[in-house]
């Protein structure tokens, strides 16, 4: 069973806001030279240190590329993309790894200070010298550890002490590679195979760096972990890979957050991420995600095309996805939940925001293979300008899943009318024994409750803000506080100069 | 305080409703406008307070001595113009509470003043709530998702009570009240009573005006005032109907 629908408005042109991360770092790189081929490939894993098992495993995923073919089925236009003119290495040739956050460039925190995560200020105040070593104090901070990926290197880690006492082990991938081969060799690629779709597999070849999550049976992992990526070397590709596992009666909560300054070319990123929760196990995954989006006509921005997956392979796990899409001028992502362990739950919460010409097609699979699994979907798509933006949703039943339950809930809202909303959800159903509800609304951002506010006092912009917080707040609450706050004022900056 | 001379507007570009309106509502003063549905009201209210698609094509509207006809509805609102709404409308997603503290905050901004602070904010809201008989609990819920008409029109005299408006215009405030409901809305609305505050009451019941006092009576037929008297005119128009106003314009 197969249901379509599509609901399309179109209206007049706007100007695409103007970005405010738009900033390059002035710091020497080193690149691996331009375009892919099984060298570009040997000298990334040659940067890296890798053993020669990882050199093979990336060796037999080009070769499978080269076989492969660029998918053409999600509702997005672009240039066809040249492969060979791309960097798909780069990293500040200062050296890769800080052993102290003293020995990190300057620039780099510079510009980490810009994007609002400055890492010394978070390792003082939040004591990694130290400071809030009590269970008391702990509690009442934030607890952020943040692994920063600039461009392809991991360049500070903190935290780790603190989680190493806890059994969690939080460290970029290349490190893990080297220091847990055997989780590695277990788990990368167990979720996504590597013959997965284009994109992953290229990912599989040419993985620059991400992050490695591992919380040990009946931990609590003691503080939220975060990544914030970030592409600053011109044509350079990102091509992150993050894997967490969350053993039995663990849980972990992530947060991934991805700018990048302003280009004249495209930026490709094409990252993959796999989540395993085992027995009882809890994975929270939120991603806020600003990439440049382009100029008014998409010229310059980020193409952002990833495979988010998580299995739930143990009984009674749970793994959440909730992600606010501001930037890119392509998205092309689906965070997916394999529902395999019988009890287990998944859940996707997303807001996807598109202005000026940026396109999304995005949305999530929720594959039921256990009894009694349950899922939960609500999308909010949020459109203004020329842009456009599908939800694109998979809802597969199985024979064997008994008892499955489903609830899907795909709201649009179009500001202006030259933009498109559009939702696609696919469902499949082997079982008469589960139970599948879909609702779906498209409504334009409407005058009288922009006037009653603006009545009240609020200028047009404020008032917009507060009408689009208010149709995402149930995806916002699903946020930790601290970036819950975040995600409102990043929603306000990309839809300023949307109305009127 | 408001003088309005001559105005005539259409609405959705060319559907002329206002056809040469006079009026002017001194400081202090309570005016009422009465007249049957369709005559214009609704859409005086429109213009006053400045609504995309209302657009005054002719004569004036002076507002402490200043012509407003060409700012912003949110310009105005920080000048002290007020509109409780004959439908109040629904925001999903927003609380009540966020709403309204917003609202006060941007009008405090653009005259120049400081924001409210949290707590002084709860304390003043409180204060109000109490005499309109609205509780803590609805104004965590989002803005009139869900509440009943009664609800809704003392909702909309809460934020007139917090916002503090310098000009009130209540439009047909008591549609869909019961008794004990109208007598809430109306004891809230006398609150706001003061030398320094002009009202314009819209409505075709007597029953408002037994509870709010106005200093004048108007009749609007077709889009214009063909009547004004003390409060005896609004009893005959009770007693009698509009039938002979009507006939007039
Ligand atoms: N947005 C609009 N578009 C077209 N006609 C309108 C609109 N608003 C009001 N009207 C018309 O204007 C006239 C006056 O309406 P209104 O001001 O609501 O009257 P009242 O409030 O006195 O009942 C009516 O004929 C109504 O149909
Ligand atoms: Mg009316």
């Amino acid at each position: 069973m197969v249901a379509v629908k599509e609901t399309i408005a179109d209206v007049k042109r706007l100007e695409s806001d103007k970005y405010k991360y738009g900033f390059t770092t002035e710091v020497e790189q080193e690149r691996a030279p331009k375009g892919l081929s099984e060298e570009t490939v040997r000298y990334i894993s040659a940067k890296k240190d890798e053993p020669q098992w990882m050199l093979d495993w990336r060796l037999e995923a080009y070769k499978r590329w080269l076989e492969m073919r660029e998918p053409d089925w999600a509702k997005v236009n672009y240039p066809k993309i040249d492969y060979q003119d791309i960097y798909y290495y780069a990293e500040p040739s200062s050296g890769a790894k800080y052993e102290s956050i003293d020995d990190v460039p300057p620039e780099i925190l510079a510009d980490f200070e810009k994007l609002g995560i400055p890492l010394r200020e978070q390792e003082v105040l939040l004591g990694v010298a130290g400071a809030a070593e009590t269970a008391a104090e702990a509690r009442e901070k934030p607890r952020v550890a943040v692994d920063a990926v600039f461009d392809s290197v991991s360049v500070a880690t903190t935290f780790k002490a603190e989680l190493a006492r806890a059994g969690v082990i939080f460290m970029s991938i290349s490190e893990a590679i080297r220091e847990h081969p055997e989780l590695v060799k277990k788990y990368l690629a167990s979720v996504v195979p590597k013959s997965d779709n284009y994109f992953a597999t290229l990912n599989c070849a040419v993985f620059s760096d991400g992050t490695f999550v591992y919380v040990p049976k009946g931990v609590r992992c003691p503080m939220e972990l975060s990544t914030y990526f970030r592409m600053n070397a011109e044509g350079t590709g990102q091509f992150e890979r993050t894997l967490i596992i969350a053993e039995e009666g663990s849980y972990v909560s992530y947060l991934e957050g991805c700018t990048a300054p302003m280009r004249d070319e495209n930026q490709l990123h094409a990252a993959v991420v796999e989540l395993v929760a085992m027995d009882d196990a809890e994975i929270k995954y939120s991603t806020v995600q600003n990439w440049w989006p382009g100029d008014e006509n998409g010229k310059g921005g980020v193409y952002n095309f990833v495979t988010k997956r998580a299995d739930c392979r143990g009984k009674n796990s749970k793994v959440s996805w909730t992600q606010v899409e501001t930037g890119s001028a392509i998205t092309w992502k689906y965070p997916s939940c394999i529902l395999r362990g019988d009890n287990s739950v998944g859940e996707f919460y997303s807001v996807a925001v598109t202005n000026g010409a940026q396109q999304a097609d995005t949305g999530t699979k929720m594959i039921h293979l256990g009894k009694n699994t349950r899922s939960r979907i609500i999308s909010k798509g949020i459109s203004a300008g020329r842009s456009d933006n599908t939800y694109r949703g998979l809802v597969s039943i199985h024979a064997k899943a008994e008892g499955a339950r489903n609830f899907t809930q795909c709201d649009s809202l179009l500001i202006g009318d030259q933009c498109g909303a559009h939702t696609v959800p696919y469902i499949e159903c082997k079982t008469p024994k589960a139970q599948l509800e879909h609702e779906a609304t498209t409504t334009k951002l409407a005058e009288d409750q922009l006037f009653y506010a603006r009545q009240r006092g609020l200028d047009e912009e404020t008032a917009t803000a507060l009408l689009v917080n208010g149709f995402v707040r149930d995806v916002l609450q699903e946020l930790p506080m601290e970036f819950a706050v975040e995600a409102q004022q990043l929603l306000k900056v990309s839809l300023e100069g949307s109305v009127g | 305080m408001l003088e309005i001379k001559n105005l005539h507007a259409s609405v959705g570009g060319d559907k002329p409703i206002l056809k040469g309106l006079d009026l002017s509502v001194p400081k202090g003063e309570a005016h009422a406008i009465m007249g049957p549905n369709g005559s214009g009201k609704s859409t005086l209210s429109y213009v006053l307070t400045g609504r995309d698609g209302y657009e005054a094509t002719d004569g004036s509207i002076l507002y402490d001595g200043e012509n407003i006809a060409d700012l912003a509805p949110e310009e105005r609102a920080a000048k002290g113009l007020f509109l409780s709404f004959q439908y109040p409308v629904e925001i999903p997603g927003v609380p009540t509470l966020t709403f309204m503290k917003e609202a006060l905050n941007a009008q405090r901004r653009a005259r120049g003043e400081d924001e409210m602070s949290a707590p002084d904010f709860m304390k003043h809201v409180r204060e109000k709530a109490k005499l309109l008989n609205i509780s803590g609990d609805m104004l965590k819920r989002p803005v009139n998702v869900g509440f009943s008409g009664g609800e809704k029109k003392r909702l909309e005299i809460l934020q007139a009570a917090v916002l503090e408006p310098r000009f009130l215009i209540l439009d047909e405030t008591d549609s869909g009240l019961d008794i004990d409901a109208l007598k809430v809305v109306s004891d809230g609305v006398n609150a706001l009573r003061s030398p320094e505050r002009g009202m314009l009451v819209i409505t075709h019941y007597q029953r408002l005006l037994d509870h709010i006092s106005p200093d004048v009576v108007h009749v609007m037929s077709d889009g214009k005032i063909v009547a004004s008297g003390g409060p005896e005119l609004a009893k005959e128009l009770e007693a009698e109907g509009y039938d002979k106003y009507v006939r007039a314009a």
